[in-house]
């Protein structure tokens, strides 16, 4: 059986629901249209249609079109060996949909790093912290409108907030900070 | 002469509900332990909050991300030839395999994985395999240096260094090699080096013997080791668990067989897997797969066609220089190579290719040009540690040290 028939047979299970299978360089990328159904569609997948393995959870910003965001399911299954991508569009004033952790426990951690890097909440997920940035970070980096170059936070209660050991001596150069031939003793100028 | 000795087991059920029965009775106050983030037994910087009650650890939830530079968010900001360097740091135990797996990926955007020469192939399976041996040595130095066996690690760093020197031969470099392009490699095989290479594996070999010899029937490794981790099939799959990890479970999946890439097809070898899924058989796994690696090796380099070591249409591998500097078409392919990169086509492709650590994969999501507009990191090692929380709970705290061991994680690739 190939991932077109499968896609065919979980359109054919919610009819309106998925959009038609689209083939790319030999993947089968389903589209739902209602993100709300996204975890009973992913059941369905897993429970009658073999897809027991979920290789990666990833999130699109598409910056400047509404919805604003997309949730990419890479699913696998072990029987069939074959390889399925589910997406699922969510709005910006939304930013929410259903968890899958109850189908695949891997999802716990991919739905953790996307809320901590895109800002997704996942509803019903067990445990919803930042995984990758500290607890308190104020910012989702991978939206686009977030900077390349970062914007400045606080790292409250870091353990590295004390000056460190060089810091302000003779070697170290400081931002806005005299330049190394003047800042350095044993520097000698030409003249000298 | 040397007698051997059967050590006898007990089934690791009855072995685990003794251990239940005879703590049963024994709830005491609960302390919370701190392990990480920069503890040697977990190998770089992951911390884990322990709950302990006595040695039983009651909860344990594993904190990530002190690595983490926005790979993810600077691939988006450069083409995808510029981005090849920043794959030698995912797991910069194998960056070879990592430079192969994200030059595949971006290949198949592409469409022309299928018309990289034969002895691109070739040259890229072995990579693969070096980067395997070498961070399996690494893998099982450490991990028997954490459950108390010294040795074996500096054994297989002597090893590693005849790999690092094999890879700087072909590189230039021994850890940041950045050695494929897109549609290549950036240089051929140096003169002389399949022979070094032919010559490093006969010596591998014996070197893989000695390791066995100390550690797969020492009575304190096997006791370290066997039933301690269990990871049952089901819960593999349920955590996405790949690699070694997922075959030392049973579990007979291995990309380069279920979905052959490159020449693996045309190569003979074997998928080691364990019966039981603890620590001792991931330990197991990973010394066979070694040996298989060895094989492959000794096939390619039997096999190895002459031919380019890149696609050669100009438009995708920067032409060679003399025509650059003679010739205007080339001058201008190198130019909008260097300056705006291949342009991709539209649309989004996940690639998964087998890496010593699990299954590396790359989603790009391409809206043309030369840049993509989203690139995701499917990460062995992050997806690996997510079980952590579930495996760790009714283990005792000194079984942490061996379970991570064997589980052979690197934070480059975790926190990415």
């Amino acid at each position: 059986m190939t991932a077109l028939e499968l896609a065919q047979q979980l359109k054919a299970r919610f009819n309106d629901l998925i959009a038609d299978p689209v083939e790319f360089r030999g993947e089968a990328t389903v589209k739902i249209r209602d993100a709300e159904r996204i975890a009973e569609v992913c059941a369905c997948a897993k429970n009658d249609l073999g897809f027991d393995y979920l290789v990666d959870l990833s999130s699109v910003d598409n910056y400047g079109d509404d919805p604003r965001f997309t949730v990419v399911y890479e699913l696998y299954g072990y029987g069939h060996r074959c390889h399925l991508r589910l997406k699922t569009d969510v709005s910006e004033e939304k930013y929410e949909l259903p968890t899958v952790t109850a189908v695949w426990r891997a999802a716990n951690w991919h739905e953790r790093e996307i809320y901590d890097m895109m800002g997704l909440r996942f509803r019903g997920h067990p445990d919803l912290r930042r995984i990758l940035m500290w607890e308190g970070y104020p910012y989702f980096p991978l939206r686009k409108d977030f900077p390349l170059s970062g914007k400045p936070s606080e790292l409250p209660e870091a353990a590295c907030t004390r000056p460190a050991p060089l810091q302000g001596g003779p070697f170290v150069t400081v931002d806005g900070g005299k330049d190394s031939t003047v800042r350095e003793p044993r520097a000698r100028l030409p003249e000298n | 002469m040397a007698t051997v000795q059967d050590i006898e087991f007990k089934d690791p059920a009855a072995r685990a509900s003794a251990a239940n029965e005879e703590l049963r009775d024994m709830q005491g106050e609960k302390m919370v332990l701190n392990m990480g983030p920069s503890h040697p037994a977990t190998h770089g910087v992951l911390r884990i909050v322990l709950e302990l009650d006595g040695e039983i650890i009651t909860k344990a939830e594993p904190d990530i991300g002190y690595l983490h530079r926005g790979d993810e968010k600077i691939a988006e900001n450069m083409t995808y030839t510029q981005f090849i360097p920043y794959t030698d740091r995912l797991d910069y135990l194998a960056p070879l395999a990592n430079n192969v797996a994200y030059a595949l990926a971006v290949e198949k955007l592409h469409g022309i994985q299928q018309d990289l020469p034969p002895r691109c192939q070739y040259i890229r399976v072995m990579c693969c395999e070096l980067a395997r041996i070498s961070s399996h040595l690494l893998g099982l130095g450490a991990f028997a240096m954490d459950v108390g066996a010294l040795t074996v690690f500096l054994h297989t760093f002597t090893e590693r260094e005849k790999i690092y020197n094999l890879i700087e031969a072909l590189t230039g470099a021994r850890f940041t090699t950045t050695y494929t392009r897109i549609g290549g490699v950036s240089r051929d095989l140096p003169p002389g080096w399949t022979d070094q290479c032919r010559k490093f594996l006969h010596e591998v070999v014996v070197n893989f013997d000695e390791s066995e010899k100390l550690l797969t029937r020492n009575r304190i490794f096997v006791d370290r080791t066997r039933d301690i981790g269990v990871i049952s099939k089901a819960d593999a799959i349920d955590y996405g668990l790949s690699g070694p990890n997922l075959r030392g479970s049973g579990i007979d999946y291995d990309l380069r067989k279920a979905h052959p890439y490159l020449v693996y097809d045309q190569l003979k070898f074997d998928i080691p897997t364990g019966s039981v899924g603890d620590c001792y058989d991931r330990y197991l796994v990973r010394m066979e797969e070694m040996r298989q690696s060895v094989r492959i090796l000794h096939q390619c380099l039997d096999q190895l066609p002459d031919g380019p070591v890149s696609i050669s249409n100009g438009k995708t591998v920067l032409p060679p220089k003399e025509k650059v500097l003679t010739k205007m078409e080339e001058l201008i392919h190198q130019f909008i190579l260097v300056t705006q990169g291949e342009n991709a086509p539209p649309g989004e492709i996940y690639f998964g290719a087998e890496n010593p650590k699990g299954e590396l994969g790359f989603y790009i999501n391409s809206r043309g040009g030369g840049t993509p507009h989203r690139l995701k990191i499917r990460a062995p090692s992050f997806v690996n540690l997510g079980i952590l929380s579930h495996m760790l709970p009714g283990c005792m705290m000194s079984d942490t040290v061996s379970i991570l061991g064997s589980l052979d994680f690197v934070m480059g690739e975790c926190d990415r």
